[in-house]
């Protein structure tokens, strides 16, 4: 589904990510935890195609596509969704008009016809209610006034109605409460069909012990510094990060 | 980040829809402004003396008066010699009804959108379509005449309405009050007039559609509303013209008088050509327009979207005289490539309990300047009176600007002014945002600027937010990069 080979990825001039490699199969979960400003974002953003991520070296394909030929909407209709790790605020756009004009937007992409309303509503209201959300968050404007929980179950509801491929959720359990983190894990795992992949990242067991991963990696440094099972987020979460030191030592 | 905002620039280059010309033969005065021609003017229109008169002492006071130039614009020097003062074009016999209007003209306003014969004409909105100097046509004009309602063109007005006329010209902006009000008063042509007899809630939508056709004219509406005590009514403008390397001149003047708990809602869709995309050509449009909440519980409302004009010079204003009257500016300046615009309000708060609320939107982009002017005047007398202003501006790229005058003057220390501002930027995360979530660039510009405008849009009537909203669009549409 995700193959990245040997990637570097520049931001403003300053390079981020220093040969990364990472291979994501069919129907897998894969966990990225990392300390802070390793390159996780960067990993996110890039593969997402934001401006100014420059892969300078390496290569990413995508469901059998060369990532770096397409724009960011491009990308999104062949599949891949980033969730946030800060969601943006579009002031005056309405949340359910704007999830459904992107969700027709990449039908119409793929030649697709668009979704009525009726269909729509139907399948927003059915992730609202999974992640115990308030309907009215449907009403208001794009993240505008939500709490940070409301910004990070809104990115699961959007990842819910799009039903992406591939999806990247960088840092959506930060800030959660237990109660709130149980409802994504539920709404990341009513996801997992056998095909559709994910890339989980993360600071937290927590979050993995409700997604049981199929591996795990570290990224420092913008490299991925060690690979395993559910073991290795364990012995982070016990040890933190001071171990990777001593290893590389 | 630049690659970003050299690419919003191209989305936003304007393609100006209602830039055609239509080929008829004009009736034309020749250029100049002096006292023959003000007075071809008003033979033309068989004007009644007192009028001649009155237009005659506007001339003589504006010909005392010099350009105003507190405005953040740079105005060209505007040969006011060289303009026609009447262009309108030849009807063998002033036509009767719609019927009898020169098709070309009908198909005009057929492609403009506005339609005016009996098959296709908008269902609930009355039009009256002036075109350069002369009003060509007013529908629905015998369903409003049962409501007691009069709607027509000015110079009509002045025909079979003379006393109305008489008692309200020059009563809310008098032609002393400044340098475009006096050269209107002078020169004025055509424009609608209304009247709300009391206690009549006008039974549909009115709506003027001006449009400058003919070459190195002027327009220099007026138009006059009358609402009686507890009427009500919604009335709406909306003006284009054609594409021309020359710039050309609109001034006009809109009276508004609301009496003892009348309702006045007026909005504006403008439209005029605004320039190409290095400044060349487009109109100036120095525009004054003001409402008098005259008498106790009066409401008016200005609601604008001003996309067009190469320079707009414009301030729709509230007296609010009357106790508990009550003043609203809603309003989307929109500014690219080399637009100017410097517009806003003035609120007078002269009755006790008034209160006003002013929501003000700018949008910049390419070398566009836009600004805010409002005034917040509280006299002596005004007891209580309220004021809200919320002042936002949007800026699409590094080299346009965004301008905030806010004047207060309070006399009366019950008074409370509240003020709010804020400037931001199409922020690089909010377009990555939309893009990423599978919405093209163009798409995705014309999400956040409609959701930045959205206070302003609900205050418009239906049929013409969509209208506002599809011209936002077309202004933000163009070839990505
Ligand atoms: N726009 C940017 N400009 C310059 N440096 C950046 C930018 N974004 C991120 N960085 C730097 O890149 C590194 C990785 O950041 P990030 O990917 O956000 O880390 P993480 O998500 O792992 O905390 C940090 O050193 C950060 O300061
Ligand atoms: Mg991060």
């Amino acid at each position: 589904m995700l193959k990245i080979n040997n990637l570097k990825v520049a931001v403003n001039g300053k390079e981020i990510l220093k040969g990364l490699d990472l291979n994501v199969g069919p129907g897998e979960l894969h966990a990225i935890m990392g300390p802070n400003g390793s390159g996780k974002s960067t990993l996110g953003y890039a593969l997402a195609g934001r401006d100014g991520y420059e892969m300078t070296d390496g290569s990413v394909e995508f469901d059998g596509q060369d990532l770096s030929e397409l724009e960011p909407e491009e990308r999104a209709a062949a599949g891949l969704f980033l969730a946030f790790q800060y969601p943006v605020e579009i002031p005056g756009v309405n949340n359910a008009y704007f999830l459904r004009a992107a969700l027709n937007a990449q039908r119409k992409a793929r030649g697709e016809e668009e979704v009525d309303s009726m269909t729509f509503l139907k399948t927003v209201r059915e992730s609202i209610k999974t992640l115990k959300m308030d309907e009215a968050l449907l009403k208001r404007a794009v993240n505008e006034g939500f709490s940070g929980g409301e910004k990070k179950r809104n990115e699961i509801v959007q990842m819910a109605v799009l039903q992406p491929k591939l999806a990247i959720l960088d840092e959506t359990d930060s800030g959660l409460d237990i109660d709130a983190l149980k409802l994504v894990a539920e709404g990341i795992n009513g996801l997992r069909d056998g095909k559709r992949s994910f890339v989980v990242i993360t600071h937290y067991q927590r979050l993995l012990d409700y997604l049981t991963p199929d591996r795990v990696h570290v990224l420092s440094d913008g490299r991925i510094v060690e690979s395993g099972g559910q073991e290795l987020s364990q012995r982070l979460e016990a040890e933190g990060y001071a171990f990777l030191e001593e290893t590389a030592a | 980040m630049n690659q970003t905002v050299e690419q919003v620039n191209q989305v936003i280059q304007q393609r100006y829809k209602a830039g055609f010309y239509t080929d008829i033969e004009s009736d034309r005065v020749r250029a100049g402004l002096d006292e023959e021609i003000i007075a071809m003017i008003s033979a033309k229109k068989e004007e009644p003396s007192w009028l001649l008169e009155w237009r005659l002492k506007a001339f003589h006071h504006w010909q005392t008066m010099r350009e105003p130039n507190w405005a953040h614009l740079k105005v060209p020097a505007i040969d006011l010699q060289k303009i026609h003062y009447y262009a309108a074009p030849k009807q063998k016999n002033r036509p009767k009804s719609l019927d009898e209007v020169d098709p070309k003209l009908l198909e005009t306003f057929d492609k403009l959108g506005v339609p005016l014969h009996e098959r296709a004409r908008l269902a609930g909105v009355a039009v009256d379509a002036v075109f350069d100097s002369v009003s060509v046509g007013t529908t629905f004009q015998k369903e409003l005449k049962e409501a007691g309602v009069i709607f027509c063109s000015f110079s009509e007005a002045v025909k079979e309405h003379p006393e109305l006329v008489r008692e309200y010209l020059g009563s809310v902006v008098p032609f002393t009050d400044n340098y475009f009000a006096a050269l209107n008063s002078a020169v004025f042509s055509d424009g609608s007039f209304v009247y709300i007899p009391a206690n009549t809630r006008c039974p549909m939508e009115l709506s003027t559609y001006f449009r400058i056709n003919a070459r190195d004219t002027g327009q220099f509406e007026r138009t006059l509303i009358i609402a009686e005590p507890g009427s009500e009514v919604s009335y709406l403008e909306g003006c284009t013209a054609p594409m021309r390397d020359e710039n050309q001149l609109h001034a006009a003047v809109v009276e508004l008088v609301a009496r003892k708990k009348a309702k006045i809602k007026y909005s504006t869709v403008q439209n005029w050509y605004p320039g190409d995309e290095n400044g060349k050509g487009g109109i100036y449009n120095f525009v004054t327009k003001r409402g008098d909440c005259r008498e106790d519980d009066a409401r008016i409302s200005w609601t604008q979207v001003e996309t067009g004009s190469a320079i707009t010079w414009k301030y729709p204003s509230c007296i609010l005289r009357g106790d508990r009257s009550a003043g609203e500016f809603y309003s989307v300046a929109l500014t690219h490539n080399h637009q100017q615009a410097d517009t806003g309000t003035k609120m007078i708060h002269l009755g006790k309990d008034t209160t006003s609320k002013i929501i003000s939107k700018g949008i910049s982009a390419g070398h566009s300047n836009n600004s805010y002017r409002g005034l917040v005047r509280i006299a002596k007398r005004a007891e209580n009176a309220r004021n809200y202003t919320q002042c936002d501006s949007l800026l699409i790229g590094k080299t346009c600007g965004a301008h905030t005058f806010p004047y207060i003057e309070s006399a009366n220390s019950t008074a409370k002014v509240e003020h709010e501002a804020t400037t931001s930027r199409i922020g690089e995360d909010q377009l990555f945002y939309c893009r990423a979530r599978g919405l093209d660039e163009e798409d995705a510009v014309a999400m956040i600027v409609d959701g930045f405008c959205k206070e302003v849009f609900k205050e418009l009537p239906m049929e013409f937010a969509v209208e506002a909203k599809a011209l936002l669009e077309i202004s933000l549409e163009g070839a990505v990069g």
